[in-house]
């Protein structure tokens, strides 16, 4: 069957690199950010989410090279 | 109340959609029989069926429900989540799932059949396929409307595209693409919701900020103190908590009959933990679903406590809109927040969050439906199995695939009904779950009770219900204004909030389900010689002990013991 690890991993890796992207580009809007607290919430779930999904990609992958 | 996306917000949602689609496509080229689609091949690792025995819980409803009851009854609202969870999951694990898994009954009413007979499978199997039909009817109702009024959607295009979504996955997939898609599922809603518990909790002045501002709001409504912050402490009398219930209604009606009848007895969770791939993985499934559900409380109650705070300072301009009655219409407060914090960017996650909790919960129902139609229907009455093994499991894969279909559209059409005759729909579906406290007396006297007898479990699982029902049709609560809420023949009791007669229809259920077995089973015979029960009563199955080389923490009995101590910890804490 299918590896669930690797399209999770997959999945928050490409939309985590997304959202970081988003935030960096995003960094002088002052505007839209005052909604949260003035704090760039894109960056820091953007890379939490990349995080996560390398995690995932990392432990599917090498569960595949010992089988 | 209008919420604004950008394309970033949108992109979100596709990348998500497409995957969701692309597991089940995938998976399709294994749906090679009935067996591989409607039970996954029994061959779910134990964390992945274990996530997704919570995440299928973890519907909208539930979710958009369980944030705004945060904000009408502050912390008392987590006894869904630890009395009303944890002692019924680790019962499940250790002393149910043995029998249900080691049955190799493929649904909980084919159980019912091994155990007692055909006519008791036939009762719960009807009962069951409507309730989920009904219950993924309403909550597709309740999204799309939502995504009416908030992001501006054509009503009918986002639940046509919704119920499109989910059928594509779950017909090309069948349970093992509903089980993946739950895992991807369960991460999304925390991942997506994690922001908003961070930037609320921070906004407040963190969780010393939050128990110092909900002390005046407490006051102000006549309870002591620190009420919104306690679980148990002011239930000696159901005056003193927003519930309004006392500690033997949350205990004995909550915490026992609901919650075992729920989570022991309901084949929408159950299902789960029997597509495991093995009898000791069946068992760690609940347990493993136990760790995670304790925490959700941090992340959709807590914010709702949080919107509690907000909506008490004019400052923070946080704004409940009103319902259709006048009163705060407490469903939108998880999307309110949503507004209220997260820019462009995370917005899109959280709603796709939502999106995810809502497919979550009808897959789940769509792919309980179409087993139990496949297998408790119509290969029961319908067409019943023939010699040639091979050709049946085509013939049955082609049957529950199209039950799947029809489970769609029939929840299709009721979400339509519910949108004209809204408490109509709501009505019946509180009627079909007041089956599950009496499923659980049966079942619960059926594995631990080898005289019990099919006509004395029939008769109670019956009674039990016509009880549940004359009991809802003869109380009321305070306040209520429609026939969802009981007291449709006449009323006879007004209790003094809705979640007091919740309980006592299932106590009531119960208590008469278990009089009335107890009592014909002495009165008929045993149909069954002691050889059929092997495996399906505790008194009569070997016990083997498989798991005596694994470290404690992978066997069930070392895991439900840390599952335990957890509970005990929080309810301790948070007291």
């Amino acid at each position: 069957m299918v590896d669930i690890r690797i399209p999770i991993g997959l999945m928050f890796s490409i939309v985590g690199g997304l959202i970081t992207g988003f935030g960096f580009f995003t960094m002088s809007n002052t505007e839209m950010y005052h909604k949260s607290l003035g704090i760039n919430v894109n960056i820091i779930m953007g890379i939490v989410m990349l995080a996560f999904g390398l995690i995932f990609l990392f432990f599917a992958f090498r569960k595949k090279k010992k089988a | 109340m209008r919420v604004d996306l950008s394309w970033i917000d949108y992109l979100i949602m596709i990348i998500y959609f497409l995957f969701v689609l692309g597991i089940g496509w995938f998976l399709r080229k294994f749906m090679k029989n009935a067996n591989a689609f409607l039970e996954a091949g029994r061959s779910i690792p134990a964390w992945v069926a274990g996530l997704a025995f919570i995440s299928t819980n973890l519907g909208a409803l539930e979710v958009m429900g369980m944030t705004g009851s945060g904000m009408k009854y502050g912390m008392m609202t987590t006894h869904f989540y630890l009395i009303g969870a944890i002692p019924a999951m680790i019962f499940l694990a250790l002393f149910m799932m043995p029998f249900y898994y080691g049955s190799k009954a493929r649904s909980v009413p084919e159980f019912l059949k091994l155990r007692y007979d055909e006519k008791t499978r036939g009762l719960n199997a009807i009962l069951f396929a409507a309730m989920t039909v009904l219950a993924s009817g309403i909550s597709m109702y309740a999204l799309a409307l939502l995504m009416e009024n908030v992001l501006g959607w054509n009503y009918n295009l986002s639940l046509w595209i919704s119920a499109l979504i989910v059928l594509g996955y779950t017909y090309l997939g069948g349970l093992s693409s509903a089980i993946y898609n739950e895992v991807l599922q369960f991460f999304i809603i925390v991942i997506g919701l994690l922001p908003l518990v961070f930037l609320a909790l921070k906004d407040v002045g963190g969780w010393v900020g939050m128990k110092a501002k909900l002390v005046p709001i407490a006051i102000s409504k006549g309870f002591a103190p620190d009420t919104y912050m306690s679980t148990w402490k002011y239930t000696g009398h159901a005056s003193g908590n927003p519930f309004g219930v006392e500690w033997f209604g949350l205990l004995f009606g909550l915490g026992f009959v609901l919650a075992f009848g729920y989570w022991c007895t309901n084949f929408l969770i159950v299902q789960r933990a029997f597509a495991a791939e093995s009898k000791a993985a069946a068992r760690k499934v609940p347990l493993i679903g136990a760790l995670p559900k304790m925490f959700i409380p941090f992340l959709i109650i807590v914010p709702g406590i949080i919107a509690l705070v907000l909506s008490h300072d004019p400052g923070k301009g946080f704004v409940i809109p009103a319902d259709a009655s006048g009163g705060l219409n407490y469903n939108l407060t998880i999307i309110m927040l949503l507004k209220q914090y997260l820019p462009t960017g995370v917005l899109g996650l959280g709603i796709t969050a939502l999106l995810a909790s809502f497919m979550s919960g009808m897959a789940g129902n769509v792919s309980a439906f179409n087993t139990v139609w496949t297998y408790d229907i119509y290969q029961s009455y319908i067409r019943p199995r023939t010699n040639d093994e091979e050709a049946d499991g085509k013939h049955y894969l082609k049957v529950g695939r199209i039950a799947t279909v029809f489970g769609i559209l029939l929840s299709i059409a009721s979400a339509y009904v519910a949108s004209k005759f809204g408490n109509i729909m709501d009505f019946l579906q509180t009627i079909f779950s007041l089956i599950s406290a009496p499923l659980f007396a049966v079942i619960f006297l059926g594995m631990f009770w080898k005289r019990t007898t099919g006509h004395a479990a029939f008769t109670g699982l019956l009674l039990g219900f016509l009880m549940a029902l004359l009991h809802h049709g003869l109380t009321t609560s305070a306040g209520a204004t429609s026939i969802v809420k009981g007291g449709w023949i006449t009323t006879l009791h007004t209790y003094p909030v809705e979640m007091a007669q919740n309980f006592w229809t299932a106590i009531i259920a119960f208590g008469v389900s278990t009089i009335v077995t107890v009592g014909l089973t002495f009165l008929t015979k045993q149909q069954k010689s002691d050889a059929e029960l092997t495996g399906l009563v505790y008194s009569l199955t070997p016990r083997t002990i498989v798991d005596k080389d694994l470290p404690w923490y992978q066997r069930p009995v070392g895991m439900a013991i840390l599952v335990g101590s957890i509970f005990l910890l929080f309810t301790v804490i948070f007291w």
